[in-house]
């Protein structure tokens, strides 16, 4: 069963620190948020997907089931990992909290 | 986008100068030709700052181009028996046979079957998701008739099923009995049809359990429709069964009233070590089991008591069949290689490339079969790569929360994911559920190579083998396998082995030649983490074949049913070693206790690494702190770490010369290392969250150095080799290798 932890949307203190520094070591605090955000269900689960290796990643959505392929978003190409651990949280952030996330 | 079309495997793992190895190549279409050449591995770690890869051509006859061509895989578990003057007698029909279905409700899936479908003849009995128990009879004109009891089963329950046809009376019978009970059950039920006219029961074609056949490839029928699941006693018998004959047959030994019109009754519960099942009616047509079911499960009759299937194999009657499992691929061979005498050992690949397509079959040439050729051996961990060979986790349950950053999806990952038919890892499930406990390497291992962007066994172990060329230090290659079959007198010859990142898996025999090696004077290196940890057992009948059984406790992906904690290939207890009373750190100072995935860490030195007994070690390291640095997590400590525990038994005598900290939080004990579980088992709260690394003198001269973390070859090729992890790993091989005696 995935995290239910909820995530306190007026803790935009704490996505800042995440966007600050994508790759952690996290605060505690954080690391709950990011560890909700890392226990999803494996369908619908976004992966980054080799475009070119060590350069360029796409983002992609797990089917979750044994030799189905995964989804490519095409609209969403990084080249660098830092860049696509921040998009992703964003997404999930909204996905979980209902509202997206407002940084200053 | 980049994608991955081209994969292989050889018929060996370890071949000697002189010997033959086959190479087997399957392309996805769009591949039409290949090249292929033998190449000496140096290195395979293409991230940013690694040392890319390199190889060395050896000039061969092998160089050159291939057509592509794919070559088909027959997964799926089923035993074959031939045809035979058994069933000659068929007229009349009895069948049964106690089921435990793991999937019915996924498709219709074939009990047993002997059926030729050309000319209508034959009969065979299913599982069907809506209708539970179907019979198929053929009509001997062509045609097939059918006949469902009309209730389905459900998962993972025995049920003592059967169905007959009199051919006199034109009567089908069909039966399905729940063995447990449950108020409110509709899934056992009965059901009888009238056939009209008489129906053809007797054919030529071979029998099949757990499948159904339509064609045959490769000389043999190819099972298809196969039924996920235990069967346990199946019978075919020439005349109806009455109900107290069907209960009697469903497992006493063969009612001497019986015998005579019983064509085969199969006994799982013989010969389990092997691939043969046997037939204990008179007529004794025994027949073989395909691609490696698991054997040694608990029946029907198991009661508890017993837990060992060694002392009661009858409540061991029963083969658990599954629609993706593998033992070999049976491709054709597209070049074979013999190996020049004057080769020198090392680690070789079969390199395939086509356009930007290209693939790495990895072997190993061993010295010749008599001697050593170096002082030093670098012992590859076969047992481990195959365990963790095509381990599908980052596409199905995802590795997000073990490593903490967003998975990423390699075209190697895609690849595999699009051949499900080329078998799981031992960390995957079937498709029914069930852990896979055998592996194979008689396949493409998809992970298995130099190059790939995951850094685990050899693709991890590539920066040793970089390290070692870069050194210009002569060594010999030998495998697991060779040192399982071989034993101590293999490692003998050498002055000191070193293992690679991750030796996790090890046979009794391989367990008891390291430990040998160890007690006669030999050095070992132990280069890594989480080593000698899982008990694994292989078979000289089935070569490239491993099992191993998730027993008790451990860090581990599925667990062993209870009951079922022997292992089939020897019947000796699997599990950890531990648990068998064989210690990593009896053996190597230090033992698996926690692992993660995000960062790695560093190593601090102690004040034992001041002992004087200990001065070799560090002999030009000014440095307290030892691998901040490297190219897995940026850190020597991670991963997987090893600690030392006189109460698990470390040597008394055992010196920890560095110990890592600062792990995160990601980092977590391991649970067999735990009671209850408490709040505080990450790594910034648990100070047992850390490697030790440990030297100790072992009798006659020897001894042991252990690195503690899967990640330390990962630091050695910083700073182009100029680091501490590299001066600590020359400085203790230079003194493994120099024959003065330890105190």
């Amino acid at each position: 069963m995935p995290s239910q932890y909820p995530i306190d949307p007026s803790r935009t203190d704490l996505a800042r620190e995440f966007m600050d520094n994508p790759m952690g070591p996290h605060s505690a605090a954080l690391q709950r948020i990011v560890t909700r955000m890392r226990d999803s269900e494996a369908e619908g689960r976004y992966v980054l997907v080799t475009r070119i290796p060590y350069e360029e990643w796409g983002l992609a959505q797990l089917s979750g089931r044994r030799g189905v392929d995964l989804t490519l978003l095409e609209d969403q190409v990084f080249t660098s990992i830092e860049e696509a651990e921040r998009a992703v949280f964003r997404m999930r952030w909204e996905q979980i909290t209902g509202a997206p996330l407002a940084l200053d | 986008m980049l994608d991955k079309k081209i994969a292989g495997y050889s018929d060996q793992i370890s071949v000697a100068p002189g010997e033959r190895i086959r190479f087997m190549v399957s392309c996805e279409p769009g591949v039409d030709r290949y090249r292929a050449d033998i190449v000496r591995l140096i290195s395979g770690d293409r991230q940013p700052g690694g040392p890319g890869y390199r190889d060395e051509l050896l000039p061969t006859s092998v160089s050159g181009e291939y057509p592509g061509r794919t070559q088909e895989t027959y997964c799926g578990s089923y035993a074959v028996v031939p045809h035979g003057p058994a069933f000659d007698r068929l007229g009349d029909l009895g069948l049964q046979a106690t089921i435990f279905p793991t999937l019915p409700n996924l498709r219709r899936a074939c009990l047993i079957s002997k059926m030729d479908i050309a000319a209508g003849r034959g009969f065979a009995l299913w599982t069907d998701p809506a209708d539970g128990l179907v019979l198929q009879l053929g009509d001997g004109a062509g045609g097939i008739r059918e006949f469902a009891l009309g209730q389905p089963l459900v998962a993972r329950e025995w049920y003592l099923v059967s169905a007959t046809y009199d051919a006199a009376g034109g009567e089908i019978r069909l039966s399905q009995q729940l063995l447990d009970s449950y108020a409110r059950d509709t899934s056992s039920g009965e059901a009888s049809h009238r056939v009209e006219g008489t129906a053809a029961v007797s054919c030529d074609a071979p029998l099949l359990i757990a499948a159904a056949s339509r064609e045959e490839a490769r000389g043999k029928p190819v099972g298809e429709m196969i039924f996920n699941g235990r069967i346990e006693r199946p019978v075919v018998a020439s005349r109806v069964l009455e109900r107290n004959e069907i209960e009697a047959l469903r497992s006493d030994a063969l009612p001497r009233a019986l015998r005579p019109d019983i064509c085969a009754a199969w006994d799982f519960a013989r010969a389990i070590e092997t691939d043969e099942i046997v037939d204990i009616s008179p007529n004794r047509a025994h027949g073989e089991l395909i691609n490696l079911p698991i054997r040694a499960v608990r029946g029907s009759t198991w009661t508890g008591d017993e837990l060992d299937f060694n002392h009661a194999p009858d409540q061991y009657a029963a083969i658990h069949f599954l629609d993706d499992s593998l033992y070999d691929c049976e491709w054709e061979p597209d070049f074979e290689f013999e190996v020049p005498a004057d080769t020198p050992s090392g680690l070789y690949a079969a390199r395939l490339t086509s356009g930007d397509q290209e693939d790495h079959i990895t072997f190993v040439v061993r010295p010749p079969r008599n001697r050593s050729t170096a002082s030093l051996a670098l012992l590859i961990p076969t047992a481990s790569y195959m365990a963790y060979g095509n381990a599908r986790g980052a596409m199905e349950t995802g590795n997000e929360l073990l490593s903490n950053h967003l998975t990423v999806i390699s075209p190697e990952m895609r690849y595999l994911n699009r051949h499900t038919e080329y078998g799981n890892s031992m960390y995957d499930n079937h498709n029914d559920g069930t852990g896979v406990c055998y592996s194979s390497r008689l396949r493409p291992l998809i992970n298995i190579r130099p190059t790939h962007p995951w850094l685990w066994q050899l693709s991890a172990d590539m920066h040793l083998v970089e390290w070692l060329d870069a050194q210009e230090i002569p060594f010999d290659v030998i495998t697991d396998e060779d040192m399982h079959q071989d034993g101590v007198a293999l490692l003998e010859r050498y002055s000191c082995v070193m293992t690679g990142s991750h030796p996790e898996y090890y046979s009794t025999q391989m367990w008891d030649a390291i430990h040998a090696f160890t007690q006669r004077g030999g050095r070992l290196m132990y280069m890594g983490g989480n080593g000698f940890y899982w008990r694994v057992a292989y078979r000289d009948d089935k070569p490239g074949a491993m099992e191993m059984r998730r027993t008790e406790d451990g860090s581990r992906s599925w667990a062993s049913e209870p009951g079922e904690y022997f292992m089939a290939f020897t019947g000796e207890y699997g599990g950890l070693w531990w648990r068998a009373g064989r210690t990593p750190q009896s053996l190597v100072g230090n033992g698996f206790i926690a692992q993660g995935f995000d960062h790695c860490s560093y190593f601090r030195r102690t004040d034992e690494s001041r002992d004087p007994r200990a001065a070799f070690i560090f002999e030009g390291v000014e440095d307290e702190i030892i691998g901040d640095f490297g190219l897995i997590g940026g850190g020597a400590a991670g991963l997987e770490l090893d600690s030392a525990s006189r109460g698990y038994g470390t040597p008394p005598h055992a010196l920890t010369v560095a110990t890592s900290e600062q792990h995160t939080d990601a980092y977590i004990r391991v649970n067999e290392d735990i009671g209850h579980m408490l709040l505080s088992i990450g790594g910034l709260d648990d100070p047992q969250v850390h490697a030790d690394m440990v030297f100790f003198e072992t009798p006659r001269g020897g001894a042991v150095f252990s690195t503690g973390s899967i990640a330390w070859v990962s630091s050695l090729f910083h700073n182009d080799h100029d680091n501490n992890v590299s001066r600590i790993t020359r400085n203790v091989l230079d003194r493994f290798l120099d024959p003065a005696e330890f105190d």
